[in-house]
């Protein structure tokens, strides 16, 4: 899978969370889940079982702290992936 | 203007996860004792984090409380902990058990609840499933509706005023003792058993634990998990108990000769809305402010005759916001800030029960002279030591006589509560 699908998918998942129609418009792999998209921070766990679900994997506690960033859950989503 | 009735409190009762009395407890509390610990049935289902703060005692120990009857199929932890605690309590009062017919009519009971009798539903929701409804008995219905526990307590006592629950996330028990004392300053009732109490286990912390704001790195070092105000704080550690006060009319308790552990000057709820800043899981800064203000105006005090403070503070990363809030709203800071604590370094946070049981811990600190110390909080959080002296988060038991101590709670679905207590 390459980085610009991980991205549309990863884009079509957090979509419903966003309170930030703008921040969406530019999502970059720089933007921020709370700063630039005001997702609610209590909605990240559900963004990563979304993940979870779409990619068939396993995201661990540690993993998904990080997954903080477009950037970050991007980079986690592929360690995951390549070692499915 | 005619000046409203004075309210005192005269009888604790506490069931916590470091104490099963109030004696016990207040020597748990003075000296750092944790009542957080490995629970093998968290390990056993995988949870992240596999500690809680879990009330410790024997099954026959509930004859003490409870008749055979009661005791058949009785699968509610929290309707164990309010018993407990609600009996305790009154009988700490001097009041008896009423066996008269004639009901108590000017006593009553404020029980509050998040979420009763948890394990009752489980095992009704599999007989149900199997189609065996007829098989639940006739205990199904009083274990797990939330006024089940102010069910119990009116009718064990025989009180004959307000008999009901309140329910507002975290900040429920609070806000039951300041339902507790509009109720008396009315002048509607004499004497209300006041408290809250919150069900153990799996089904009630499963979905803390999925939403992933439990430390999960101290499952083999359970007491130093909950860690308020501390710069490695990494979530709340769920807890359960319950704790109870007789709150009274200044008048009966003087009739009675009761005696007084402090009084309750007043105090205040509020709700953020959701709105700026403020969401179903975080409050909005401007409505915790206003709520301690306006507790410390009905009070009839100034901010700065607070002498210390028993916070909320969870361990989670909005500790720093609510020494903030603290600070906006005292108009105190550095030096002149009062003491403050936190029972949750001790229990954890026992969810609906939180605000009783804290109170108890508040109101004891006011009648035995001192503040206890927090313990885990030796690497106190950068942002909360540039709001605040170090040595008025005391990390050992001060010998202290405050005069004043504001508690206040706050709850999911961005709600507040703020009561200020003073030595009598």
């Amino acid at each position: 899978m390459t980085k610009e699908e991980l991205l549309s998918k990863l884009k079509i998942i957090i979509t419903p969370y966003v309170q930030n129609q703008e921040g969406l418009k530019n999502l970059t792999e720089n933007t921020d889940f709370i700063k630039d998209l005001e997702i609610n921070s209590a909605n990240l766990v559900d963004v990563v079982l979304d993940v979870e679900d779409e990619f068939d994997i396993e995201i661990d506690n540690e993993a998904m702290e990080k997954m903080l960033t477009v950037k970050a859950s991007i980079e986690v989503i592929e360690h995951k992936l390549a070692v499915k | 203007m005619i000046s409203k009735r004075r309210v005192v409190i005269t009888g604790l009762g506490v069931v916590a996860p470091n104490g099963m009395n109030v004696s016990v407890f207040s020597k748990a509390i003075q000296n750092g004792t944790s009542g957080i610990r490995l629970i093998e049935i968290l390990k056993k289902l995988n949870f992240s984090c596999q500690i809680a703060g879990l009330p410790n005692y024997k099954k026959d120990y509930l004859n003490n409380y409870f008749n055979s009857i009661q005791l058949r199929g009785l699968q509610a932890s929290g309707m164990e902990y309010g018993v407990i605690s609600g009996i305790d309590a009154w009988k700490d009062a001097g009041l008896s058990i009423n066996d008269n017919d004639t009901p108590l009519w000017d006593a009553g009971v404020i029980f509050g609840t998040g979420i009763l009798g948890v394990d009752k539903f489980r095992e009704a929701i599999y007989k149900v499933d199997e189609g065996n409804v007829r098989r639940l008995g006739s205990t199904t219905v009083i274990q797990t509706m939330a006024s089940g526990i102010s069910a119990f307590l009116g009718g064990m006592l025989g009180c004959g005023n307000v008999v009901t629950t309140n329910s507002s996330a975290c900040s429920t028990g609070t806000e039951a003792i300041l339902m507790a004392y509009d109720r008396i300053t009315s002048g509607s009732a004499e004497i209300i058993l006041a408290g809250s109490t919150s069900d153990s286990g799996p089904y009630v912390w499963g979905g803390f634990d999925a939403m992933r704001i439990l430390p999960y790195k101290y499952n083999d070092i359970p007491a130093e998990a909950s860690r308020p105000m501390s710069a490695s704080a990494s979530g709340f550690v769920p807890g359960s108990g319950a704790g109870a006060l007789v709150i009274e009319s200044l008048d009966s308790a003087q009739k009675r000769g009761a005696t007084i552990y402090a009084e309750i000057l007043g105090g205040h709820v509020n709700s953020g809305g959701q709105r700026s800043g403020g969401s179903m899981t975080a409050p909005n800064s401007e409505a915790v402010q206003q709520c301690i203000k306006r507790a410390i105006e009905k009070s009839g005090i100034k901010a700065d005759e607070v002498d210390a403070i028993n916070g909320h503070l969870t361990a989670t990363t909005k500790d720093s916001a609510e020494i903030q809030n603290w600070c906006e709203a005292l108009g105190r800071k550095g030096a002149d800030f009062p003491y403050i604590n936190s029972l949750k370094s001790l229990v954890g946070h026992c969810l609906a029960a939180s605000g009783s049981i804290e109170s108890v811990a508040a109101v004891l600190q006011l009648k035995e002279k001192f503040i206890f110390g927090n313990i885990n909080c030796e690497d106190l959080h950068p942002d909360i030591e540039s709001l605040v002296d170090r040595d008025k988060i005391p990390t050992k038991t001060l010998d202290f006589s405050a005069n004043i101590i504001a508690k206040a709670s706050f709850g999911f679905g961005d709600v507040n509560a703020c009561v200020i207590f003073k030595k009598y």
